[in-house]
């Protein structure tokens, strides 16, 4: 008996040092992981005020008018009042927005991919975009109706960005040893990347219309696989403090969060004052956050921004 | 003889490697168990983000019971550097407010919290009144019951005892509730066209049941320093009286019978800045069905719809905790770069004057 126990003993301390021993490597390695995944993990940053201000006042305002962004946002019929939400409200501060929709709505305006699948319907959005804008537009902004996204500050992450080029941005995740940009923030690709997707589109090994995966991959993972063949890859974008500018969950979600979290710090730790999208939206939210953005404000509150972008043309909502 | 020896010691070997295999396997659970918990404990310490407040600048505020910023605004120090607040500060001398939010011993934790993480802190004072006096809050002690009918008695009481300690501390006195969440640089906007000597007081203006009005008691009111005086003394002469528990318009009706105008708070191009609901439910055509009170309550033409509400609104109500700090968030935080506004209303006279003295 004794030595039954004594046995018994010694196993548990040996498997406990073992386990102790995998775990440690364990972190060694997903340390040194991240360090390197710091590396190969792209991060983009927002632009300092040093920098504009070097820039003459007469650049600045063609910096201004610089920056053509093309929206493109995704929908299916089930998506209609989103659909109708976008279009009255952020879609509106797109230097150009277009609906691209599975089939034919009725009364709304959208170009038609006559397909259900979403992958196909990216790639078709993508070629159409760039094969009718390319010499229009060099920033294109992809969408679903979930997302809210603030165009000016997008242009404003962009400032220091070279359209030509190959930048691919958004909120980034990872799958395996792929980075992507997830679709719920928002994609944002340079003239130059999407020059690259489409000279890719119609090469079937590199670029499938069916994913070579048994279960189905998702049209953000589809595509950053694409553009890994074009030599493009997935940036993460932050503002100067670190904090992601596209969000794929909502203020509210941000919020509750932060309660929970750091309920002393609620706002402080929530988000990005130059937040470029959040995601997750009804369509109430949308008329709430455009009120919220573009209205609703302190007075006597001044920023002195170095460029201005002028309200849309006889737009109401803003 | 052997045999069977020889078979009992390998039976009991096999024993033994089973009884080390299954100790190991214990160990091994129980040790990663252990160092899974100890290392979630690691994660979960933040690093905490202090920044400068500029929010909080208030060098000639010689108040001795500011209520002192408390919340760091800075999450994103660098964009706060491109905000001048010059004309907030100023007007934060010039318009002095004092501020007390209606609350209660099971509020105060709940919901009273978060009024005091969020805007309370920049009235140029701020008092939070119970029907219990709390020291650690803090909170005054009323001394009346709790209950949607104590409403009126806990109002007079209030601002009397506003009216008996810091009549002087501030030009304008501004009633809340717990769940009401006020933009004070807009109110000190709209009220620094007026003067605190004069009876007036504003707020959302209903117009049933008295002649020129009353004001809506959640999404809050704010009453010169005249108007307080008055309204304490219409008590002591019992001009007014304790009437009904509907606190909004037996207040009301007091101000009317002692002469305090009720004033037109919307802005210059007419639309509302005191809000009884959320702003969802006047955003949206259509949220409030038609045949809700409200539609018939409203003093001016009530507008539904992105004309429902002014860029410099001041007050929304029924706000919950989690909406508290998104208007935060929206009014202080979040911005448009390099937009231009369209509503760019001007400075009033007397601020201008002082800004070029």
């Amino acid at each position: 008996m004794l030595s039954e126990s004594s046995l018994f003993l010694k196993g548990v301390l040996l498997g406990s040092v073992f386990c102790a021993l995998i775990t440690m490597l364990g972190h060694i390695k997903i340390d040194y992981g991240k360090r390197t995944h710091h590396h190969e993990r792209h991060h983009l940053q927002a632009p300092n005020k040093e920098d504009i201000l070097k820039i003459s006042e007469d650049e600045r305002t063609e910096l201004s008018k610089s920056f053509r962004v093309y929206c493109i946002i995704l929908v299916k019929p089930k998506d209609v009042r989103l659909w109708a939400a976008v279009k009255e409200t952020w879609a509106k501060h797109c230097d150009k927005a277009e609906f691209f929709s599975s089939e034919n709505v009725k009364v709304f305006e959208s170009v038609n991919m006559e397909t259900n699948d979403m992958w196909l319907m990216m790639r078709k959005a993508y070629k159409y975009a760039f094969d009718k804008y390319r010499d229009q537009y060099n920033w294109f902004f992809l969408a679903h109706p979930t997302t809210f996204a603030i165009i000016e500050n997008l242009k404003y992450f962009l400032l220091k960005k070279n359209s030509s080029q190959p930048f691919y941005l958004g909120h980034t995740a990872k799958s395996g040893d792929l980075e992507y940009v997830s679709v719920g923030g928002g994609i944002v690709l340079s003239i130059e990347s999407i020059k690259r997707l489409n000279s890719l589109l119609s090469i079937p090994e590199k670029c499938p219309e069916k994913g070579r995966m048994v279960r189905e991959v998702s049209e953000d993972k589809q595509l950053a696989v694409c553009l890994k063949y074009a030599g493009v890859f997935a940036e993460n974008a932050e503002d100067s403090k670190g904090k992601d500018v596209f969000n794929t969950k909502s203020v509210g979600i941000f919020i509750r969060e932060a309660m929970t979290n750091h309920p002393n710090q609620v706002v402080e730790g929530c988000c990005s004052d130059m937040a470029i999208t959040f995601n997750g939206l009804t369509c109430n939210q949308m008329y709430v956050m455009m009120y919220g953005v573009y209205h609703l404000r302190a007075f006597g509150h001044v920023f002195n921004d170095v460029l201005v972008f002028l309200p849309v043309n006889g737009s109401d909502n803003d | 003889m052997s045999e069977i020896h020889f078979r009992e010691m390998a039976s009991k070997s096999w024993l033994n490697i089973l009884t080390f295999l299954c100790g190991s396997a214990v160990g091994f659970v129980l040790c990663s168990q252990l160092l899974s918990i100890l290392l979630e404990e690691q994660k979960d310490i933040q690093p905490s983000i202090l920044h400068n407040d500029p929010h909080a600048r208030h060098s000639d505020d010689n108040e001795q019971n500011h209520l002192e910023g408390q919340m760091n605004f800075d999450a994103d120090a660098s964009q706060h550097k491109d905000e001048n607040t010059d004309i907030a500060e100023k007007l934060y001398q010039k318009v002095k407010i004092l501020c007390w939010v209606m609350t209660g011993p099971q509020n105060l934790e709940k919901k009273a919290k978060h009024v005091k993480a969020t805007w309370a802190q920049r009235c140029n004072k701020v008092l939070f009144m119970s029907s219990e006096e709390n020291k650690d809050f803090p909170a005054v002690g009323l001394k009346t019951r709790e209950g949607r009918d104590q409403l009126y008695w806990k109002t007079i009481k209030a601002f009397q005892y506003v009216h008996d300690h810091y009549l002087e501390d501030a030009d304008w006195f501004m009633k809340a509730d717990d769940d009401t969440y006020v933009i004070l640089d807009n109110l000190r906007w709209l009220l620094s066209k007026y003067n605190p000597e004069e009876p007036i007081y504003f707020g959302r203006r209903f117009k049933p049941y008295v002649k020129q009005g009353y004001m809506s008691g959640g999404a809050g009111y704010v009453l010169s320093k005249e108007a307080l005086k008055r309204f304490v003394e219409a008590f002591k002469t019992d001009k007014c009286t304790h009437s009904s528990s509907i606190e909004d318009l037996a207040l009301g009706r007091c101000m009317e019978i002692i002469n305090v105008e009720a004033g037109d708070s919307r802005d210059t191009t007419g639309k509302e800045t005191f809000h009884p609901f959320v702003p969802e439910h006047h955003l949206i055509k259509g949220y409030l069905p038609r045949t809700f009170w409200y539609w018939n309550y409203n003093y001016y033409p009530p507008v539904e719809g992105p004309g429902c509400c002014s860029d410099l609104a001041v007050s929304f109500h029924y706000v919950d905790p989690t909406a508290m700090y998104e208007l935060e968030y929206l009014v202080y935080h979040l911005r448009p770069y390099g937009y231009l506004y369209r509503y760019q209303p001007a400075l009033p006279e007397k601020i201008l004057k002082e800004f070029f003295v």
